[in-house]
């Protein structure tokens, strides 16, 4: 038996790695992805003053501080059952749209799109943001920087920190926008709105505008019926955050829909004793293995399950391209995991919009952004989009708001279950007796998790965008007869 | 919590100069009965108390620290033993969620002339960390962490006491 | 190429985002790779634990190592690189002190697991299944995972450290003074904290005045002064105790330091220094009075060891004593 082993050394949510088992035939036997790390803020946080944990959880992940900062300054509100003043409410979101603009934008150059704009099959080295530059000008290379530059800035001045922000609290944000700021960060949206239009552009231009691209997209390789959640508002639009979470089922009929309060009805997490990490699935259905389909509680959470979970999005220009995308790709829902790369750059037009359309109300230099709670916190459940997958996080006090209980279903881990199925069905489509095991051949497994943006690899989110992949070929004894590195 | 008989506590105490460190001294030299236990260090003021020090005791061996001053109003930097009562009581709290016990850390107050209170407060602490048993955090923080303890029946109050 | 001093940077229990702050360098990461071979960075580049394994001990010139230990993998590759290093640096507050992950020393793997497999509302777990240190032995192979420690350890508590950096994350900025440091072989001597001496009060705008309190608040419970030194206004604030280095940020948006750039200089126990400076604001000479004020700073020691926990001279919360003894 051969036994392939992708070992990205990272971690972020810990080190990921997949195992991948050939039978003696050669053909794939089973997949493993594994997540060796646990960091337990759900049992340390106890103990802990409620309103410090959007200081706390932030920690959890350097990648996407800014989600769970978000997610817990609303638990925060629901706990002490406080309503923010509406500038609060817009500044967050501004804040938070300027995240999502930076997180997308790194993703589709620098880790996502090397696939698509140099090529799958392109040598490895060239597999990365310097490759996408030399296909499409050096202009781009420092557009994607100096993207990330200015809205890095943007967190800083409304979060107080690039990394890890501070300025969450229940009821409120700790500091209104001033004037001056308004107008800076103002320009930059509109630069945002511009960088995010271009980026449309590129996916038309590199991708469906090449054939062999969009078959792959719609091969069998990368398509995993399942069902999808999506966060979404009173009109069932694309929300990253608030609003409930809407759950549609793999032909596209919405299954459920709930407030965040009522999350523990719907999702369940299933244990393994090879990973440290649980497995998210659907309640109501029932956790049935690592099988796709209507009958197994699977869900993704993701670009694409956000936008097959919702009806439209409510700006013009990504709701322009999301109905050109459904048009383009066959009807809704879609079930061709690559194509969440361009329902990433949708969203990223979504929230480079509606940044725009925030920094511009009027509202938005208003002085008051505090409500002081008075009172006694009981429970909370604060839910955001984070850009990998609905956030969750679920809070109980005693009545001084000192934390009893924590509950925290991340991002990411609702896409355990779903990326395990999808490598093993693109490897079981690609790797067959005799198949010569390139570099190429690998990319094109990793493409299946990479689609998810997993945040185990959001490393890559640096430039110059490559995280390396171990891929070690071992024979059934165990000794190695094969051994690539992968860039992704 | 189960006896233990053969455990002589380490208790350091940290003596203001000008009061119970002369208690102390009274004590000693008056052959009044006391229990060995205690090592005394000599601070110039309570109020010079750095809880550092505190900590470094526990960590180091000691099983209970006790720190006496002159009694309120009395300091001889006028304010001193009432900054260490602000600090004591801070540190207490904050060792309680170290699941150390309340205890194990005591303030008290003892003139020069207070050579019985002095000698009876030794003598009380004592028994009360016979009592306790050992605290040994040197154990608990030299192993690596790989271990993982039996926790018996009746130490469990003491997680709950963690938890607080 | 190969005449370029070698080194390496690593994450062991991280979030990552040191890694993203050594990014927040920008163009000048390129003045790095001019002047060093990176030979490890698992975050950025290509390269395998064998690169690694193949060097000759000291032969990497220096590594910059961040997130904490908590498993056996953790520890293994802090001994790993520490053999291979001349210059072994703890960067950033995990590896520095512990950090907020480090926070998980108010409990122990037992509880977590509990929790986290079996208790939580959505755990779902008929089997009572647990991850098994070691590994698991599926029909088709062995899939390994490492053991998860009870305790979280700072860097310098596993192997022996040259240099400390920290910050959670350390600011770009201070980022490029410790390489610009190394490779101008300008370094302070072993065992420093590459930083200023000053804490982040001495950074911070706010103005301060005689500090007499009779009752502490919450950041979420009274819209603070901006002028004004928030603990000064009853808010517990860090920068009293911490090293700056930052440029006081967070007190700059009206929240409050939390001290995650550790001890100032000449200090032991980040936490001791803070709850004395708590301690010597309390205005009262009455001991109830004293322990109502008290009442009101409702997680002393979670607040003064927010950062520091496994780096405080206590480590972390007693766990069952008695069965730590032989
Ligand atoms: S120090 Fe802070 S930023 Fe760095 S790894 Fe630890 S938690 Fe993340
Ligand atoms: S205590 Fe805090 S707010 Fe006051 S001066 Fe120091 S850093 Fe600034
Ligand atoms: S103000 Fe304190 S908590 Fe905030 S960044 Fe600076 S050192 Fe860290
Ligand atoms: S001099 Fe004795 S307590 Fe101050």
């Amino acid at each position: 038996m051969k036994r392939i082993t992708i070992d990205p050394i990272t971690r972020l949510e810990g080190h990921g790695k997949i195992e991948i088992f050939l039978d003696e035939e050669g053909e794939v036997k089973n997949t493993h992805f594994v997540i060796p790390e646990l960091r337990g803020f759900e049992v340390f946080c106890v103990g802990r003053p409620a309103e410090e944990m959007p200081r706390i959880t932030n920690r959890i992940c350097g990648v996407c501080p800014e989600a769970h900062h978000m997610a817990a300054t609303k638990a925060l509100d629901d706990l002490y059952h406080v309503e923010p003043p509406s500038a609060a409410k817009k500044l967050r979101e501004l804040f938070y749209m300027a995240f999502y603009v930076t997180d997308h934008t790194t993703h589709f150059y620098a880790l996502g799109g090397p696939d698509f704009v140099v090529g799958p099959d392109a040598p490895k080295y060239e597999r990365n943001v310097l490759g996408v530059i030399a296909k499409v000008g050096l202009e781009i290379g420092s557009q994607v920087i100096a993207c990330r530059k200015r809205n890095h800035e943007v967190i800083k001045m409304l979060g107080g920190r690039h990394i890890h922000p501070v300025a969450g609290l229940p009821g409120g944000w700790a500091k209104a926008m001033t004037k001056e700021e308004r107008d800076e960060i103002e320009k930059i949206a509109r630069e945002n709105v511009e960088f995010a239009k271009f980026s449309i552009q590129i996916v038309n231009d590199v991708v469906l505008s090449n054939q062999a691209y969009v078959d792959m997209i719609l091969s069998d390789a990368y398509t995993q019926p399942i069902y999808y959640m999506g966060l979404v508002d009173e009109n069932n639009h694309v929300n990253f955050y608030d609003g409930e979470v809407r759950v549609v089922d793999p032909d596209g009929n919405e299954f459920c829909k709930y407030a965040p309060h009522e999350y523990t009805e719907h999702i369940a997490e299933h244990v393994e004793p090879w990973s440290y990490l649980k497995y998210p699935f659907l309640k109501k259905v029932g956790w049935k293995g690592f099988v796709p389909g209507k009958e197994s509680g699977m869900y993704c959470a993701t670009p694409l399950s956000r936008l097959n979970a919702a009806d439209g999005i409510a700006t013009p220009l990504a709701q322009a391209e999301y109905e050109r995308f459904y048009e383009t790709l066959g009807g809704k829902p879609v079930h061709h995991t690559l194509a969440t790369h361009w329902a990433r750059v949708i969203e990223l037009l979504y929230a480079a919009e509606r940044m725009l359309e925030l920094v511009q109300d009027p509202e938005i230099t208003d002085p008051n952004v505090r409500t002081i709670p008075t009172d006694t916190p009981t429970e909370g459940v604060g839910v955001v989009e984070a850009p990998r997958g609905t956030l969750t996080h679920h809070y109980v006090t005693d009545e001084r708001g000192i934390l009893t209980k924590v509950n925290l279903v991340v991002g990411t881990t609702n896409n355990y279950a779903p990326i395990t199925l999808s490598i093993k069905k693109a490897a079981s489509a690609l790797i067959h007796k005799g198949t010569v095991i390139t570099d190429g051949l690998l990319n094109k497994v990793e493409m299946a998790f990479r689609s998810y943006d997993p945040c185990f690899s959001c490393a890559t989110h640096s430039l110059p965008g490559q995280m390396p992949l171990e891929v070690v070929v071992r024979d059934a004894e165990g000794n190695v007869v094969e051994r690539l590195s992968q860039y992704i | 919590m189960s006896e233990h008989n053969d455990f002589e506590p380490v208790i350091v105490g940290f003596l203001c100069n000008w009061c119970s460190y002369r208690a102390a001294d009274l004590a000693g030299t008056s052959r009044m009965k006391m229990p060995p236990n205690m090592r005394d260090i000599r601070v110039m003021c309570t109020g010079r108390l750095d809880p550092t020090f505190v900590l470094k005791a526990l960590r180091e061996g000691a099983d209970g620290v006790l720190v006496m001053g002159c009694h309120p109003g009395q300091c001889h930097y006028v304010e001193g033993n009432y900054k260490a009562m602000r600090r004591i009581a801070l540190l207490k709290r904050t060792l309680k969620q170290f699941g150390v016990e309340d205890e194990r850390v005591r303030l008290e107050w003892a003139s020069a002339a207070e050579g019985p209170k002095f000698a009876q407060t030794v003598a009380e602490m004592t028994e009360t960390i016979r009592r306790l048993g050992p605290l040994n955090w040197k154990r608990l923080i030299s192993s690596n962490g790989h271990r993982e303890p039996k926790i018996e029946p009746e130490s469990e109050p003491e997680r709950e006491e963690v938890a607080a | 190429m190969s005449a370029k001093p070698k080194i390496a940077l690593y994450w062991a229990a991280s979030c990552g985002g040191c890694e993203i702050a050594v990014l927040g360098i920008h163009e000048k990461i390129l003045d790095v790779a001019n002047a060093f071979d990176i030979v490890f960075w698992p975050c950025v580049l290509d390269g395998k634990l064998e690169d690694v394994e193949v060097l000759a001990d000291g032969e990497l010139l220096f590594t910059l190592f961040n997130g904490a230990i908590r498993n056996d993998e953790n520890y293994e590759m802090a001994q790993l690189l520490r053999r291979k290093s001349q210059v072994l640096v703890a960067f950033g507050s995990c590896a520095h002190e512990g950090c907020i992950p480090g926070l998980g020393n108010f409990s122990n793997r037992r509880q977590m697991f509990d929790w986290i497999y079996h208790d939580a509302p959505t755990t779902h777990n008929p089997d009572n299944v647990e991850p098994v240190a070691g590994g698991w032995d599926f029909p088709e192979g062995h899939v390994h995972i490492p053991g998860y420690w009870d305790t979280v350890k700072t860097l310098g508590q596993v192997v022996d450290v040259d240099y400390y950096l920290p910050g959670c994350p350390p600011e770009a900025d201070r980022i490029w003074e410790a390489l610009t440091a190394i490779m101008e072989g300008n370094l302070p001597p072993k065992g420093s904290v590459i930083g200023a001496d000053v804490t982040v009060c001495d950074e911070c705008p706010r103005a301060k005045n005689e500090k007499k309190l009779k009752k502490f608040y919450r950041p979420h419970e009274i819209v603070p002064d901006p002028e004004v030194c928030l603990l000064e206004q009853g808010i517990l604030c860090a920068g009293i105790a911490t090293r700056s280095g930052c440029g006081a940020l967070c007190p700059q948006v009206n929240m409050p330091c939390r001290g995650c750039y550790g001890p100032n200089e000449g200090v032991v126990d980040q936490g001791a220094r803070f709850l004395s400076g708590v301690a010597s604001v309390i205005d009262s000479q009455d001991p109830e009075e004293i322990e109502a004020i008290l009442d009101t700073i409702v997680d002393p020691a979670g607040t003064f060891y927010r950062f520091s926990l496994p780096h405080s001279l206590l480590h972390r919360v007693a766990m069952g004593r008695q069965d730590l003894q032989d």
